[in-house]
């Protein structure tokens, strides 16, 4: 019954309003898929954090995507996600209905077969994610070199959180951070410690199942009611202070940091990785996408930063729906507009 | 020998094909006339007719093959009507460099199938384009139901205890599975459903509604039932039967098992106080014997599920391409 009492408490909880986010787009869409978020007390606002890749990533990017698909011998390849993220004229898929060569892959590694088998092609793999799919991607890279695959290109819009959760904290509106259990996998705990140390947060990691996020959000609620600044580890199982380390080492041996825009967001420094010089044949050209064009009324920069619900966007269900999205916030099965207009129905 | 464009020009090689593989598979009064159609039998009760087409690849995996498939798919479609089914046509797109011994395999298991289902494949057609040895089956099935039954999407009461005859998600899986060439204990559970749905209108059940969960899976039947008969559903958690094999690899890969497709389960709506009859004459079946009572229909509209935190959630069809090429 302890599961059940854990959930009473977060149903029941009447200490002062507090504003929590949940950073991750998993930890987002988990939320509502084990009934939790559907059950927190009316006290405790949940907002939802910067953590979906897809969603942070700039117009720009998106444009020369676009533009690679309509060049004669290229083929894009990305995560399905990203079909439907809209650039400044297009979104891939709108490309592709154009005759433009656009598809999506599973897993990136099948693209290390189909590119020997297809030598005449040049496949630029969109290369987007946080810590988490950073280490696939440089494994992918890695493997195209030392199997001198020259035909794979990577437009790399790779971002790190730690960076996002600096510049949510300096902003000082949230009361407490549910930070991203996967992220924190790779990175380990330290990065987190950190930072709540030097804002004063409260920052607890959680992970993905039912009973794991139970256990973080109590924790998360019981320690931000009370202003505990500090860093609670509610995923030791997997996420250890130091990371993994081989998988750092991997990423490190591949990419170095730079700036990144973050849709919506601006420019954060040190915030991307890009191909380091040593693999820069790899490299479609991912520096310097910076443009960043937001259609007017769209609220998802807001909205990334939990200063706005998705719900108070004026093109939210209207103009923007799943089916036809204007912002990358309604894209993603881990945008927040998404999740919220596909899942939150509740009675 | 592989299949040529000849094979499918209507002339001596067809002839041949149809001769050496076809008929002598599929044979039955009706189909060894040879006619350019078949005349069947008056149906006694009212005709249902439908249609499927199958595209499946990989062409044989773990409990099926793209013949099975085709021959399950039509049969289930009408069963799933309350219906009989009594005749299958059979028409196949071949693409050259395809191993005749190939094509064999294929045509035994549906007959092997259509056998065990009790249906008469009794036309069919073949033409060969140009390809790299791949198969496309076209089924179309005709059967025969009771005047008295009114079985429809569109029947669903408030009151009704929607049963589900096995397991989610495990055909998707098991595609999903060989497609990454992944070795797992994986099963399709692709199977012919009309025994078991005449089993449960033999007992007398008044059936409202029935639903194959295929494409789509088990989110997406039932959020068409509810929007076809303008009702909710609600779906208990805890009860809906997920095997280990296929949670741990939807918890992999992030899948979730109520929209992953099935080919051999169902849905089953029965008013709630036929239910435990309903429960007891499905698991007594070969093909429900896992069957559960999964939940109930209310008023209003939707399909939620009772979380086992004890909140509702929406449950939401599948959206997007899902796995591509699945059936």
């Amino acid at each position: 019954m302890r599961e059940k009492e854990l959930a009473a408490f977060l149903q029941q909880y009447k200490g002062r309003p507090l504003k929590l986010m949940e950073v991750c787009g998993t930890h987002t869409s988990a939320l509502y898929r084990t009934g939790l978020r559907q059950l927190l007390s009316e006290t405790i606002t949940l907002v939802s954090g910067p953590g979906c890749p897809v969603c942070v990533t700039p117009s720009s990017y998106i444009d020369k995507l676009v533009e690679y698909a309509f060049t004669p011998g290229c083929q894009v390849m990305t995560f399905g996600d990203m079909l439907a993220v809209p650039g400044s004229k297009m979104s891939l898929a709108e490309a592709r209905d154009q005759g433009g060569a656009a598809d999506f892959f599973y897993s990136p590694e099948e693209m290390l077969e189909k590119a020997k088998a297809q030598p005449e092609t040049t496949f630029i793999l969109a290369a987007v994610g946080f810590e988490t799919t950073a280490p696939v991607w440089a494994t992918v890279i890695k493997m195209a070199a030392d199997n001198n695959i020259k035909n794979l290109k990577f437009l790399t819009a790779l971002k790190t959180m730690p960076q996002a959760l600096s510049f949510l904290c300096s902003k000082g509106r949230i009361d407490g951070f549910l930070c991203p259990g996967h992220v924190a996998v790779i990175t380990g705990s330290e990065p987190f410690e950190e930072l709540a140390e030097a804002y004063g947060e409260t920052m607890v990691i959680g992970g993905f199942s039912q009973p794991q996020l139970l256990r973080a959000m109590v924790r998360l609620v019981l320690e931000s009611s009370k202003g505990h600044a500090g860093l609670w580890n509610e995923y030791p199982s997997v996420v250890k202070r130091e990371g993994n380390a081989a998988a750092q080492k991997m990423v490190d041996e591949i990419f170095e940091a730079g700036d990144a825009v973050w849709r919506g967001v601006g420019l954060l420094p040190g915030s991307g990785l890009y191909l380091k010089e040593k693999y820069k044949e790899f490299d479609a050209g991912s520096r310097g996408l910076n443009e960043d064009r937001i259609p007017p009324g769209c609220l998802c920069s807001r909205i990334v930063l939990g200063d706005a619900l998705p719900t108070q966007c004026p093109h939210f269900g209207k103009r923007c729906t799943p089916e036809h999205p204007v912002g990358a916030c309604m894209v993603s099965s881990e945008g927040t507009c998404c999740i919220t207009y596909r899942e939150g129905g509740t009675t | 020998m592989k299949i040529a464009l000849r094979h499918g020009a209507g002339g001596e090689e067809t002839s041949q094909l149809i001769h050496d593989i076809f008929a002598s598979h599929f044979q039955n009064e009706i189909l060894n006339k040879m006619e350019d159609a078949a005349v069947l039998p008056k149906i006694d009760g009212a005709p249902v007719f439908t249609s499927d087409s199958f595209v499946v690849e990989p062409l044989f995996f773990p409990g099926g093959d793209i013949g099975k498939l085709s021959v399950c798919g039509t049969v289930n479609d009408l069963a799933c009507m309350g219906a009989k089914p009594l005749y299958l046509t059979a028409s196949f797109i071949l693409e050259t460099g395809l191993e005749t011994e190939t094509l064999e395999k294929i045509v035994a298991s549906m007959a092997a199938t259509a056998k065990e289902a009790g249906v008469k494949i009794v036309a069919g057609d073949t033409k060969v384009v140009e390809g790299n040895g791949g198969v496309y089956i076209n089924t179309a099935g005709i059967g025969m139901r009771p005047p008295a039954c009114n079985i429809s999407a569109a029947n669903l009461k408030a009151g009704d205890t929607v049963i589900l005859t096995g397991t989610l998600g495990d055909h998707h899986a098991t595609i999903l599975t060989q497609r990454l060439q992944m070795e797992t204990s994986l099963q399709s559970d692709c199977a012919p459903l009309n025994h078991i749905v005449q089993t449960v209108l033999d007992a007398g059940i008044d059936v409202h509604a029935i639903r194959d969960i295929t494409r789509g899976g088990l989110a997406t039947v039932a959020t068409e039932l509810a929007e076809a008969s303008g009702c909710r559903i609600n779906l208990e958690e805890e009860k809906l039967p997920v095997s280990e094999a296929v949670k741990g690899l939807s918890g992999i890969l992030g899948l979730d098992p109520l929209t992953m497709g099935n080919e051999g389960k169902m849905l089953v709506a029965v008013p709630c106080n036929e239910a435990e009859k309903a429960l007891a004459v499905l698991q007594s079946t070969k093909y429900g014997k896992d069957a559960v009572v999964a939940g109930e229909v209310t008023e209003g509209a939707g399909v939620f599920l009772l979380t086992a935190l004890g909140s509702y959630r929406k449950v939401l069809p599948l959206r997007g391409e899902g796995l591509p090429r699945i059936c």
